[in-house]
């Protein structure tokens, strides 16, 4: 009795994982766009799989400065994301059926980790696509690279550029705080 | 003795200020303080109110927002304009096609916009052709013309395009009669009374589509016919035609067709008409009339040649057409909101008379006739008539309402706006209009439901008005708030061409449904290029097809040789750009034909031929990007009879240079 968790715990649970599944099918992350000529505002919308926007518009604007077209068949990620995903929905599924406290404290281990190293890979690829560019392009600007933001605000040249996370992402993080709360309730009940 | 001095003096400043007030007025007294607050619409704020005008002997259609009086868009319809490649390119050339050939210049007088229940609707605005008699219906999603029909038997089409409370038709009332186009009209002029015959053209208007056909003719007794409007609510199913030299003079008209007292407003029931029709009264009669369509998804125009109208004889149908007696010339015959009230504006009356819809149907149910026009029962006047606006002005010329019970009519001679009350017959303002008003319009102001607190009117003359420009001035329209018991004239803009009549209605009706980009995917033009590596030059005898891309900020290809005198040369430029507002243009130099102005996802199409031996530069002629000045390639023409192969390319020197090749 003392190794399993709380019918709480195991809901909170589930809805993580109904969360999870659901953000699979909503844009994740958003980079939007601001410029004096698009008073309307251009939008990259990252999904698990694809991504999404004004993708063709974002590439026709980017060759001036020698950045690559975006291509989601470029990017492994797309593949994979959403299995990942979708592993860790049933591991929360499974974990609240089997209701034993070790298994949680894995699954929100495991699942902050995929957070911080989803992060960092979302910045590489930032990193590479601000920095790889076309030697041969019209505009070059000495020292300007073109990384957007991880998160937040940054002008680059006449964009300015606010990177942030959508509601998939948002999903995301709400589904790792209910894992959170399971886990400090469940330190708490032990301690007791 | 002191107060007869203060006497004499308040008494003389009163007759010195009654003297003054005598004197005409202009728009420094008749403009009041807070006008510009009215008419002012602040940068990146939109007008509440899209205008659209006749364009007149210019052939085109403006478009202004109101209360600004900015101009947004001129729209070419009758006439070719280089300034969006209409008529140029081989894309939009059939539509200024007829069954004369092409007519690169007409004279369009009058719009209306489609209706659905009487009110606006804003998914087509209309405009007729006035010398070579033609309708045509314009697109008010990408603001271009779509489609235009013309009108057999028929010679200046003045009284269209007026529609039907739901758009079922258009009609087009020849201006001039003339012989019918199936006989034989080489007849001496004067044998006028015989021999012609005034048409009346009814187009139907695809319900979905908007598509026109001509559905019927009604042949009437020679005479000009000069404005229409449709019945609406309980007149709806009638139309309603001023018709003037009922002399029947074919010469010296200012003087010979102002003889009689009175000409007519004729009463067409269509409705009967169309069972007529409908029944297999009317005659198949052969003619020779175009109608053009322009695709959205072939990005390309079609001009077909029809070779048959139906025609109805009214005079074999007695219950189809009466004639209302109207004084002087008759100019607008406008409908009220109600479909009540019909007001007939003589061109040199000094009254204003006002028909009632159920007296008319009264007096026909109880045969009133006072003879026959023509074999046409003439209804008599007082037995048609609600009332007179008495000394309301001199020479009305047409009215349009608001929605409480006013109408405002213009008037040419006495240039002025008068708002009088139908009901009463009485004349509750009027303000002056520089100078000589001939069309007015209200916001909505011929539909069942007026909106407007705008009035504009559209002047003739313009004299002074604004600073010169030499012999040849732009009209002048005025701006009326009338949303108060008092119009106030807010500002005063000058216009394109010569305005005849213009509507306007509500923006929110139109803003929302702007197309902004044509989509590639569904390009089907036959010579679309769908992406840069599809761009090739094919040789077919002496023909050249270019299929050429454009896209921020290049052409593929920019190089092109093995062109020869004798050549025939087609660039067919496709825009690949999917963003809103970034047209690219194409110049070839020497090319007789002009430019092109390409939208994005579109296909358009410039001929040249060669005519000189060496290398002809392309550019991009519209403004699209950092780079513009860098979006330019060379065309190379060697002669007749030469082996430089054909040869095209983009980013590489190919073939190589001759320098590189001497090494």
């Amino acid at each position: 009795m003392k190794n399993n968790i709380s019918i709480l715990s195991r809901i909170l649970l589930i809805i993580s994982a109904g969360l999870l599944v659901y953000s699979v099918y909503v844009p994740i992350w958003q980079i939007d766009l601001d410029a004096p000529q698009y008073p309307e505002g251009l939008n990259l919308k990252i999904f698990a799989d694809k991504l999404g926007g004004d993708v063709e518009i974002i590439n026709g604007l980017n060759h001036y400065i020698g950045m690559k077209t975006l291509h989601a068949e470029d990017f492994i990620e797309f593949s994979i994301l959403t299995y990942i995903i979708f592993f860790y929905a049933l591991f929360a599924v499974v974990t609240a059926a089997l209701g034993k406290k070790k298994i949680l404290y894995s699954l929100f281990t495991l699942f902050v980790l995929f957070g911080i190293i989803a992060m960092v890979d979302f910045w590489r690829w930032e990193y590479n696509y601000g920095h790889d560019l076309d030697p041969h392009a019209a505009i070059i600007v000495p020292g300007m690279a073109y990384q957007p933001p991880l998160i937040g605000f940054k002008q680059l040249l006449n964009f300015g550029a606010y990177s942030i996370p959508d509601t998939g992402g948002w999903m995301f993080i709400g589904s790792g705080v209910l894992m959170l709360i399971a886990v400090i309730k469940e330190v708490k009940f032990s301690k007791k | 003795m002191k107060n007869n001095l203060v006497t004499l003096a308040v008494g003389g400043t009163l007759i010195a200020a009654a003297l003054q007030s005598c004197k005409p007025q202009n728009t420094s007294n008749v403009v009041t303080g807070n006008a510009a607050v009215k008419s002012y619409v602040a940068p990146g704020k939109y007008d509440e109110v899209y205008n659209f005008v006749s364009g007149g002997f210019s052939g085109q259609m403006s478009v202004y927002g109101l209360p600004s009086g900015r101009l947004f868009r001129v729209i070419p319809v009758f006439s070719v304009d280089p300034e969006k490649g209409w008529g140029y390119s081989e894309e939009t050339k059939p539509m200024l096609n007829t069954s004369h050939g092409m007519v690169p210049w007409d004279d369009l007088h009058h719009v209306q916009l489609s209706k659905t229940n009487g009110d606006a609707d804003g998914r087509w605005v209309f405009g007729n052709a006035n010398n070579t008699p033609r309708v045509a219906r314009i697109s008010l999603k990408t603001f271009r013309t779509e489609e235009i029909i013309e009108l057999p038997n028929s010679a200046g089409n003045h009284s269209s395009p007026f529609l039907t409370e739901n758009t079922e038709y258009v009609v087009a009332g020849t201006r001039f009669s003339v012989p019918p186009d199936d006989v034989n009209g080489d007849v001496p002029i004067n044998s006028y009374k015989q021999n012609f015959k005034g048409y009346l053209s009814f187009i139907s208007v695809g319900k979905e589509d908007g598509k026109m056909d001509v559905a019927f003719q009604l042949e009437c007794p020679g005479v000009n016919f000069d404005l229409s409007r449709a019945g609406k609510g309980k007149s709806h199913g009638w139309f309603f035609f001023s018709c003037y030299n009922t002399e029947q003079a074919n010469t010296l008209l200012e003087v010979n067709a102002s003889q009689k007292d009175k000409d007519f407003i004729m009463a067409v029931n269509w409705k009967k008409a169309e069972e007529y029709i409908k029944a297999g009264k009317g005659r198949k009669v052969p003619a020779k009339y175009a109608h053009n369509v322009y695709s959205d998804v072939t990005h390309s125009a079609t001009s077909e040649i029809k070779n048959e109208v139906t025609v109805l004889n009214v005079k074999d149908f007695p219950d189809v057409c009466y004639m209302i007696p109207c004084p002087k010339s008759p100019h607008g015959c406008d409908v009220d909101p109600t479909g009540e009230y019909i007001v007939g504006s003589g061109k040199l009356a000094a009254l204003i008379p006002v028909f009632s819809f159920d007296k008319i149907q009264k007096a026909i149910a109880a045969k009133t006739f006072d003879g026959a026009y023509d074999g046409l029962p003439i209804i008599k006047y007082e037995a048609a008539l609600h009332g007179e606006v008495k000394k309301p002005g001199l020479g009305p010329l047409h009215t349009e309402f608001d929605a409480k019970g006013n109408a405002y009519t213009s008037f040419f001679v006495s240039s002025e706006v008068v708002k009088w009350n139908i009901k009463e017959l009485k004349v509750v303002d009027r303000v002056p209009t520089f100078y000589s008003v001939g069309h007015l319009c209200v916001v909505e102001g011929d539909s069942k439901n007026p909106t407007g607190k705008y009035l504009i009117a559209y002047n003739k003359i313009t004299k002074d008005r604004y600073l010169p420009t030499g012999p040849e001035l732009s009209q002048s329209a005025q701006l009326f708030d009338i949303s108060g018991d008092k119009m106030e004239m807010i500002l005063d803009f000058p216009t394109i061409g010569e305005p005849h009549y213009a509507q306007a209605v509500l923006a929110e009706k139109i803003q929302k449904n702007q197309v902004k980009i044509f989509k590639i995917d569904e390009n089907k033009h036959p010579y679309a290029t769908k992406g840069e590596a599809e761009s090739k030059v094919v040789r077919e005898g002496n023909k050249v097809h270019v299929y050429m891309t454009c896209v921020r900020s290049h052409f593929a290809p920019d190089n092109i040789e093995g062109i020869k005198m004798g050549d025939e040369v087609y660039f067919h430029i496709t825009n690949l750009e999917q963003d809103w507002d970034v047209p690219h243009g194409f110049a070839v130099k020497g090319a007789t034909n002009a430019e092109l102005l390409i939208m994005p996802g579109e296909t358009q199409t410039l001929k040249w031929t060669p005519d000189k031996v060496g290398i002809s530069p392309i550019y991009c002629t519209d403004f699209c990007s950092a780079l513009h000045q860098e979006m330019q390639g060379y065309v190379r023409v060697s002669p007749a009879g030469s082996n430089v192969p054909l040869e095209w390319s983009l980013g590489t020197n190919q073939p190589k240079a001759d320098g590189a090749a001497a090494k």
